[in-house]
């Protein structure tokens, strides 16, 4: 039951720039596992690597347990930019990712009208992409996320695209999705507000080259977390000491020197 | 001294409208001024042909042109010359794009194609068409064979620059999204790079097809009794500028409903452009 990721000593590398340095982690079955840290300590790298997109420079990613049998693509991406087709209406950039599978007609419509539903988006089947707003893009990416019903959802700042308000009300629709149906997720972000949220563990990364400082576990229930709820707080008040200092640094540092 | 000058500005000075400064530099569709700029330049010629002004040798009249349509209207010459440069139109524009959409998405998706063609369509892509006209002619027959050649081989050219190029421009990150969902190679050509890709088609298909037009005169040059291109070459050796005008025209107006058949093909295909 369940599949579980564990990192083995994965380095990275672009060129002479080494921006992952022996990262060893393991993501278990059913939890939510935030990566923070300063821009450009490789967070999103790390998720590609994990995703399979790009070829760890050294140490391997592996993969415990079978991913559920009904799962059509165990590693699945949530994108900050959403990466929707703008030619297609909400239901095709979903069906997209089924036709591969050869799932059309009956049984896709099922699985759309489904994760239409779990992320409110019933009524906005056939609308185009443009016509939707940044927080409803993001619902389409989360619904064409779920359609495959990935094993771990991987999600490269899902909301870092959006406004302020938005993002507090898809933090508390992917709180409910979770609660409803726990997911296994690797959640990129450098908004500390979200990893304390979402997270039940939080890993910070040292600036470049990233290497793991500090895995913060938090204890309360997801569901039952609430914006100045005491531990939370000094979780975030925690992360934050951790981070000032790396990211006054990072913030300070030439490009490509 | 200051306290009483900033006292006396709150009394005197009447509150000013901001002024507005953010007007222009964003294009209106305004129809009709096209439409007035070619009536008032046709009136203008007619005028100063009319009046002498103009001389004869210089510029036809207006009115002498148009009835020289109407007569190659009513006798059916017109048709009996349009349909052989139409069919020599569409097929040689239709061998050329065709042929340059594939190898512009080939040399988009392959590196060793892009490698390996680039350089050859940037050397053969200044080189004037026309003057292969002999060599079609004996490579491809004088009759119709030479002008499908000729039109298809000035329409590849920039088809496959403008092809490659849009191919390029897809968004990568949309196709990291197909990989990411395990969309297989094929799929990810069908669904995401050649919809992607298809502005960037199109809008080099407007000037692929504008330079068939322009091709289509040339290739009439040898070997073709029929055909607008050869009408404007006959008019032209007797110096017969009425006619000479009349075929020009009829070749503008191919140009403005080629350009709206494609700006209709952009409204059905690229509706969901912002």
């Amino acid at each position: 039951m369940g599949m579980d990721i564990r990192l083995d000593g994965i380095c990275h590398s672009y060129g002479e720039t080494e921006v992952l340095r022996d990262i060893s982690l393991d993501i278990p079955t059913g939890q939510i596992v935030c990566l923070v840290g300063p821009s450009g300590c490789g967070k999103s790298t790390l998720l590609r690597l994990i995703g399979g997109l790009e070829r760890p420079g050294g140490g391997r990613v592996l993969q415990l347990g079978a991913p559920p049998e009904d799962s059509l693509n165990p590693l699945t991406f949530v994108f900050q930019d959403f990466a929707l087709l703008p030619w297609r209406s909400v239901k095709g950039n979903i069906s997209l990712v089924l036709e591969d599978h050869g799932i059309r007609g009956k049984r896709s419509k099922a699985i759309i009208d489904d994760v239409l539903r779990r992320t409110k988006l019933a009524d906005f089947a056939d609308a185009l992409p443009k016509q939707l707003s940044g927080g409803m893009k993001q619902r389409v990416a989360i619904a064409r996320a779920l359609a495959v019903n990935p094993a771990v959802m991987l999600m490269d700042e899902p909301l870092s695209a959006l406004d302020a308000q938005t993002r507090e009300l898809l933090m508390d629709d992917l709180v409910a999705l979770w609660t409803r149906q726990p997911f296994t997720a690797v959640y990129v972000t450098h908004n500390l507000a979200e990893a304390v949220r979402l997270g039940h563990t939080i890993v910070v990364l040292s600036r470049r080259p990233g290497q793991i400082r500090e895995i913060v576990r938090i204890d309360t229930p997801i569901g039952e977390r609430r914006a100045g709820d005491p531990v939370c707080q000094s979780k975030h008040d925690l992360l934050w000491d951790l981070m000032r200092e790396e990211a006054r640094a990072a913030d300070e540092e030439l490009i490509d020197g | 001294m200051a306290e009483t000058e900033a006292g006396n500005r709150a009394a005197d000075d009447q509150p000013i409208e901001v002024r507005f400064r953010g007007g222009g530099f964003a294009p209106k569709s305004l129809r009709w001024v096209g439409v007035a700029v070619f009536i008032v330049l046709i009136g203008l010629i007619q005028w100063g042909t009319q009046s002498g002004w103009i001389s004869a040798l210089t510029l036809p009249k207006p009115s002498d042109v148009l009835a020289t349509f109407v007569q190659l209207w009513e006798s059916g010459l017109l048709f009996k010359h349009l349909q052989p440069s139409l069919t020599r139109l569409v097929i040689g524009a239709a061998l050329g794009a065709s042929a340059g959409i594939a190898i512009g998405v080939l040399i988009g998706l392959f590196s060793y194609v892009r490698a390996g063609l680039v350089p050859l369509v940037a050397a053969i892509f200044p080189i004037p068409k026309i003057a292969l006209l002999p060599l079609f002619v004996i490579w491809f027959g004088i009759d119709e064979g030479s002008k499908y050649a000729l039109i298809a081989f000035g329409t590849f050219t920039p088809t496959v620059v403008a092809t490659y190029g849009a191919v390029d421009n897809v968004d990568r990150s949309l196709i990291r999204m197909g990989q990411s969902f395990g969309l297989s190679w094929s799929s990810i050509v069908r669904k995401i790079v050649l919809p992607g890709a298809m502005p960037g088609i199109l809008s080099g298909l407007r000037i692929s097809l504008a330079i068939a037009i322009i091709l289509l005169v040339a290739a009439e040059m040898l070997g073709a009794e029929y055909g607008i291109g050869a009408y404007i070459l006959e008019a032209g050796s007797l110096y017969d500028l009425e006619r000479l005008f009349a075929g020009v025209v009829i070749l503008s107006l191919l140009g403005v409903l080629v350009s709206a058949l494609i700006g209709l093909l952009e409204k059905r295909l690229l509706g969901w452009r912002v």
